[in-house]
C-alpha cells in the first residue's frame, strides 16, 4: 500500500501527538506512523508524569527554553483537552548541608530560565508542609510551579484533536528504510508500505538517533537510559502531596515520591543504561535501587499497597541537549529527537515551534476552521451522585461498573472504544479510562473489558490482545484445545 | 433518585450473602432484599465447577454451582428479591445504601440492617512486586478459571502456577485435563496455604511438581510470556542466587492470596482487622457500626464454603434479631490473637452472649501435635488438641456458656500451645 501525504510524522509519543496537533491547524494533509498499536506506547506511558517548572536544565540550553515554555501551557491546553493536570507543587530536598549549594544553584539556574516563585525553605518550614518527609532533612528548594498530568491521558487528546482535524494515524507500521525520491521528497517504507511526503518529521523517541542516521551523514549517538517505578494504590491519605525530588546528579533527576492525578503514589526511577531500547523489563535489583533511595525521601516507605511496577526507557543523546529543528543538508527533514525529562514538559512547546517551521517551509496556510474538540466526559468515578443520576438516565451502560477498583462503567469503555484515536486493545481501554487499572488489576474486569471490545470492533473474541502485536490473552476455545493439542508429553 | 426501604439489605448473592438472607427471612424478617453486582446470583461458586463443596453441610460431593442452587432455590421459595447486575456503590453508617444498575439507575436503599457479604479478591502481580516484563499470559488462577469454565476458552498452553492457594491447585488440574501442560506450582513458604486434599487430587494425581520454598523471579517475553525463572528462597523469602530454573511457558497462573473487598465497610467508616483486612466483629458478626454486619469471605478469607454459609447463617440470624429488638453493642470481652494465632474472629464477645462462640483463626505456621488453648487472666479456659494445625485450614475452637461464665478479666486469648 502506498499512501501520499504532505506532512509525515514518524511516532505518536507526546511530541509527535503534539506536533500532529499543531499541524493539524493548517492546510496539509499528515500522517503518523508508529510501529506500536497505539498511542503513547514509548516513554510517554512510563514516565513519572511530572510537568517541571524548569529549573534543572541549564540555561541557554533547548531543554531549559522548550521546558518553560511547554509547561505554560499546560494548563490551557489541558483545560481545553479535558486532560487531568494539577498544580501540586515540587521540593527538592537537601539532606545534608552539603547538598545545600547544588539547591542554591538549583535556584540561580530556576531564576536565569525564567521559573517564578523559586524559595530555600528550611527544614521546620520544609517538614510543616511535608510531615511524611525524612525528619533529616536540611532545606528545600520551593517550586510552586511544579506540576502533576497523565502523560499519557494528555497524548491521547492530543492525537483525538489531531484525528478529528485530519490527521491520519497508522500503528503497527515500523520504519525500514528511508529513501529520497527524485522530486526531493522522502519515501518511507514499513515492513508492508510505503509513504511518501514533502517533509518528514523524526519524533521517534527511542529510535530517534537511528532514524536520523538513515538520513544524516552527522551522525548521533543515544543512550536508551531505563528507569524503573513503583505505583502505589489511591488513598485520600497519600503521604506526600507535593512532588518530592532528591538532589539531581548526572544521570538525571534521582528518585521522587509524587502523588499522581488520580490520587495514586509512584515511586521512581532509578536510571540504568541499557543496550535494548525496547526492554521495558522490571528487575529486582532496579526495584531495590528504588526501594534504597526512596527511603531516603519518605522513612516511613511501604509498598504494600504496591499494585503494579513498570519501567521507561528515556532517549539520551550524548550531546545531551534535545535536537530541534531543520536538519542540516536534508531538506525537509525535520526532528524532535533525544526528548528526555523535560520531554513531556517541553511537548507542547515542541509541538508549537517545529509546526510553524514546518507550516513556513511549505508555505501552508491556515485553515479558516477547525473541528472544534469535545473532551471525554468527566470519568464516573469523579462525578458527584447528581452527575452520575443524570448520566445513566442519559446512558443506560452508565449503570454498568466494569472495573469495580476504579468505578468504570460500560458507557466509558464503549467510548474509549469509539474515540477518533479508538481503544482496540485491553490496555488500551486500561490507560483510556482507567478499567484495570486498579488495585485488582483487572482480575475481574478483564474478560468483561475483552467482551465490549470484541463487541465494538467485531474483532473475534480470542483475537482481542492485551497490548497489541502478539500479546494475545487467550489460545483458544476450550473445545478447539482439546483437538489441536496433543496427548500428554 | 429512587429511595427505597427494606428490613434487611444484603450487599451480595455469593454463599454467603444468600445464606443470611435466607436465615434473615427464616427468622421472620419480611422485607429482605439482596444485590450482587454480577448478572446472576451464586458468587464465584458458578465457576467453581468441580465437586467437594457441601461435605460438612449436605454430607455429600456438590460442583459450585449445585451447592449455590441449593441457596438459590431456598431464596426463591422464600420470595426473596435478589436485583442483579446492581452495585452498591456506598454504604452510610445509618445504613442507607446507594445503588447502581442499568434498569433502575441511581437508586437510594435505606434499611434497618445492612450485611456486608462481597466476598474477597486475589492477590495480583503488583503486590507481589514480581519483577519481569509486562507481557499478557499472566492472569490471577481465578481470571483463568473463569475464562475456563464461564467463557469457554483456554487462557495458554504451557502453563505455570506461583503460589499454592486452592483456586491454583484446583487451575492446575483443570488446565491439564483441558490439555494443556502444567510443568510445576511453585510457592514461596516451606507449605502449601492450600488444602491437602487439593495437593494430593490436584498436583500429585496428576504429577505436577510443587517447588515449595521458591518463587518466580523473573518473567520474559515482550508480547505474550515466554518463561519465567523459578528460584529457591532462604528462610526470610529473599531468593538464592544459583539456583535459578528456566521454564518455558506461555501461562503463569497467580495464586497467592486472597484480599477482602472491603472498600464499601472502609467508606462506612467500620474499623477493619490488619489482621484479617476485614471488619471487626463481635459473636453476633455486628461491625463496629451497629446494624451493620459481616461474613463470609468480606469478614476472613475461608476455606471451605460449608463454614462460610454457617458464619453467615449465624449472621443474617444476628441481623434479624436486631431488626426485630434492636439489640446490639456491648459490653464486650475482647479476643486477642497469641503465639501461632492470626487473626481471630470475632474479635470481641458480648458478654450476655447466650449460645456456644465459635473462635476461628489461622494457625501462623505449621504445628504438629499441638493444641488450641483459650486462657483468661493466666487461667486456662478452654483447650483442643489437634494431630496438626497448619495455615492452609482455618482452626475453630468453640467456647461454650460455661467457659464464658465469672471470666477473670474482659480479655482472652487465643494461643497454640506446641508440643
Amino acid at each position: 500500500m502506498h499512501t501520499e501525504s504532505d506532512i509525515l510524522i514518524i511516532g505518536s509519543g507526546v511530541t509527535g501527538c503534539s506536533l500532529a496537533r499543531e499541524l493539524s491547524r493548517f492546510e496539509a494533509s499528515v500522517t503518523v506512523l508508529d510501529r506500536e498499536s497505539d498511542v503513547a506506547e514509548g516513554a510517554t506511558k512510563a514516565n513519572s508524569g511530572i510537568v517541571h517548572a524548569g529549573y534543572d536544565a541549564a540555561p541557554g540550553t533547548r531543554k531549559a527554553y522548550y521546558n518553560v515554555r511547554g509547561a505554560a501551557m499546560f494548563p490551557a491546553l489541558c483545560e481545553e483537552l479535558g486532560v487531568p493536570w494539577r498544580r501540586n507543587g515540587s521540593l527538592v530536598i537537601a539532606l545534608n548541608e552539603g547538598d545545600r549549594s547544588t539547591l542554591l544553584a538549583l535556584k540561580e539556574r530556576g531564576e536565569k530560565n525564567g521559573v517564578k516563585r523559586l524559595e530555600i525553605l528550611e527544614r521546620d518550614a520544609v517538614l510543616s508542609l511535608e510531615p511524611s518527609l525524612n525528619p533529616d532533612v536540611v532545606c528545600a528548594l520551593s517550586v510552586p510551579d511544579g506540576a502533576i498530568v497523565s502523560p499519557y491521558e494528555f497524548a491521547f487528546a492530543l492525537a483525538d484533536d489531531a484525528a478529528l482535524n485530519g490527521v491520519s494515524f497508522r500503528f503497527g507500521e515500523e520504519v525500514l528504510r528511508i529513501s529520497v525520491l527524485p522530486d526531493g521528497r522522502y519515501d518511507v517504507q514499513t515492513r508492508g508500505a510505503s509513504y511518501a511526503c514533502r517533509v518528514l518529521v523524526n519524533c521517534a523517541g527511542a529510535s530517534g538517533a537511528e532514524i536520523h542516521n538513515m538520513l544524516s551523514g552527522d551522525k548521533l549517538h543515544m543512550v536508551h537510559r531505563r528507569g524503573q517505578y513503583y505505583l502505589l494504590d489511591r488513598s485520600d491519605r497519600q503521604p506526600f502531596s507535593r512532588t518530592v525530588f532528591q538532589c539531581p546528579s548526572a544521570m538525571g533527576k534521582g528518585v521522587l515520591v509524587t502523588p499522581t492525578v488520580h490520587g495514586n503514589l509512584l515511586i521512581g526511577p532509578n536510571a540504568e543504561d541499557i543496550s535494548d531500547p525496547m526492554d521495558t523489563a522490571t528487575t529486582s535489583a532496579g526495584l531495590a535501587e528504588v526501594l534504597r533511595k526512596a527511603v531516603l525521601t519518605w522513612p516511613g516507605l511501604s509498598v504494600r499497597t504496591n499494585i503494579t511496577n513498570f519501567s521507561g526507557v528515556r532517549a539520551h543523546l550524548t550531546v545531551d541537549d534535545f535536537v530541534v529543528g531543520p536538519c542540516e543538508g536534508c531538506p525537509g527533514y525535520f526532528e524532535a529527537i533525544g526528548i528526555e525529562s523535560p520531554g513531556l514538559s517541553s511537548a507542547p512547546a515542541i509541538g508549537a515551534e517545529l509546526a510553524g517551521m514546518i507550516a513556513s517551509f511549505l508555505k501552508l496556510p491556515q485553515k479558516t476552521s477547525t473541528v472544534p474538540y469535545v473532551p471525554a466526559p468527566k470519568p464516573f468515578h469523579d462525578m458527584t451522585l447528581a452527575e452520575r443520576e443524570e448520566a445513566v438516565r442519559s446512558d443506560p451502560a452508565y449503570g454498568q461498573i466494569i472495573c469495580r477498583c476504579e468505578t468504570v462503567t460500560e458507557a466509558e469503555i464503549r467510548a474509549a472504544i469509539r474515540r477518533p484515536v479508538g481503544a482496540r486493545s485491553v490496555d488500551a481501554v486500561k490507560r483510556r479510562t482507567r478499567a484495570g487499572m486498579g488495585r485488582c488489576q483487572g482480575g475481574f474486569c478483564l474478560p468483561r473489558v475483552a467482551e465490549i471490545i470484541a463487541d465494538e470492533t467485531g474483532m473475534p473474541f480470542e483475537e482481542i490482545t492485551k497490548n497489541g502485536g502478539n500479546s494475545f490473552l487467550l489460545s483458544g476455545t476450550v473445545s478447539s484445545f482439546l483437538k489441536e493439542v496433543p496427548e500428554h508429553e | 433518585m429512587s429511595e427505597r426501604n427494606v428490613d434487611i439489605l444484603v450487599v451480595g448473592a455469593g454463599p454467603a450473602g444468600l445464606a443470611a438472607a435466607i436465615a434473615a427471612r427464616e427468622s421472620g424478617i419480611g422485607s429482605v432484599l439482596v444485590v450482587e453486582r454480577e448478572n446472576e446470583p451464586g458468587g464465584i461458586l458458578r465457576q467453581c465447577i468441580h465437586n467437594g463443596f457441601g461435605l460438612h453441610r449436605f454430607k455429600e460431593e456438590l460442583t459450585g454451582p449445585e451447592y449455590a442452587q441449593r441457596d438459590i432455590d431456598r431464596a426463591a421459595e422464600l420470595d426473596i428479591p435478589i436485583e442483579c447486575s446492581t452495585m452498591v456503590l456506598s454504604v452510610s453508617p445509618d445504613c442507607t445504601a446507594v445503588c447502581l444498575s442499568s434498569a433502575r439507575g441511581l437508586q437510594v436503599i435505606r434499611a434497618k440492617a445492612v450485611v456486608l457479604a462481597m466476598g474477597c479478591r486475589e492477590r495480583p502481580r503488583g503486590a507481589l512486586c514480581t519483577p519481569g516484563t509486562r507481557c499478557a499470559g499472566i492472569y490471577s488462577a481465578g481470571t483463568a478459571q473463569r475464562f475456563v469454565n464461564l467463557e469457554g476458552y483456554m487462557p495458554g498452553k504451557r502453563v505455570v502456577i506461583l503460589g499454592s492457594g486452592d483456586i491454583g491447585l484446583i487451575m492446575a488440574r483443570r488446565m491439564t485435563l483441558q490439555g494443556a501442560k502444567v510443568l510445576a506450582c511453585v510457592e514461596i513458604m516451606p507449605y502449601s496455604s492450600g488444602l491437602n486434599r487439593n495437593i494430593v487430587q490436584c498436583l500429585q494425581d496428576y504429577g505436577i511438581p510443587l517447588y515449595l520454598s521458591h518463587t518466580v523471579t523473573d518473567i520474559r517475553g515482550r508480547e505474550r510470556l515466554e518463561g519465567v525463572t523459578v528460584s529457591r528462597v532462604d528462610e526470610k523469602r529473599n531468593p538464592v542466587p544459583g539456583t535459578e530454573i528456566d521454564l518455558d511457558c506461555d501461562t503463569l497462573l497467580l495464586s497467592c492470596g486472597l484480599i477482602p473487598e472491603n472498600e464499601l465497610t472502609a467508606g462506612a467508616g467500620i474499623e477493619l482487622s490488619p489482621a484479617t483486612s476485614g471488619a471487626v466483629v463481635d459473636d453476633s458478626f455486628c461491625t463496629g457500626v451497629p446494624g451493620i454486619f459481616s461474613c463470609g469471605n468480606v469478614l476472613h478469607v475461608h476455606d471451605l464454603v460449608d463454614y462460610v454459609s454457617e458464619e453467615s447463617f449465624k449472621a443474617g440470624a444476628a441481623a434479624a434479631e436486631y431488626v426485630l429488638h434492636g439489640s446490639c453493642g456491648g459490653p464486650y470481652i475482647k479476643v486477642l490473637d497469641g503465639d501461632g494465632v492470626r487473626g481471630t474472629v470475632p474479635q470481641k464477645i458480648r458478654k450476655e452472649a447466650a449460645g456456644p462462640v465459635s473462635l476461628m483463626f489461622r494457625p501462623a505456621g505449621v504445628y504438629r501435635g499441638s493444641a488450641a488453648v483459650v486462657e483468661c487472666g493466666g487461667r486456662e479456659i478452654c483447650r483442643k488438641k489437634a494431630m496438626i494445625f497448619t495455615p492452609g485450614e482455618m482452626a475453630l475452637i468453640t467456647l461454650k456458656p460455661e467457659d464464658l461464665a465469672s471470666l477473670p478479666e474482659d480479655v482472652v486469648t487465643v494461643r497454640i500451645e506446641r508440643s
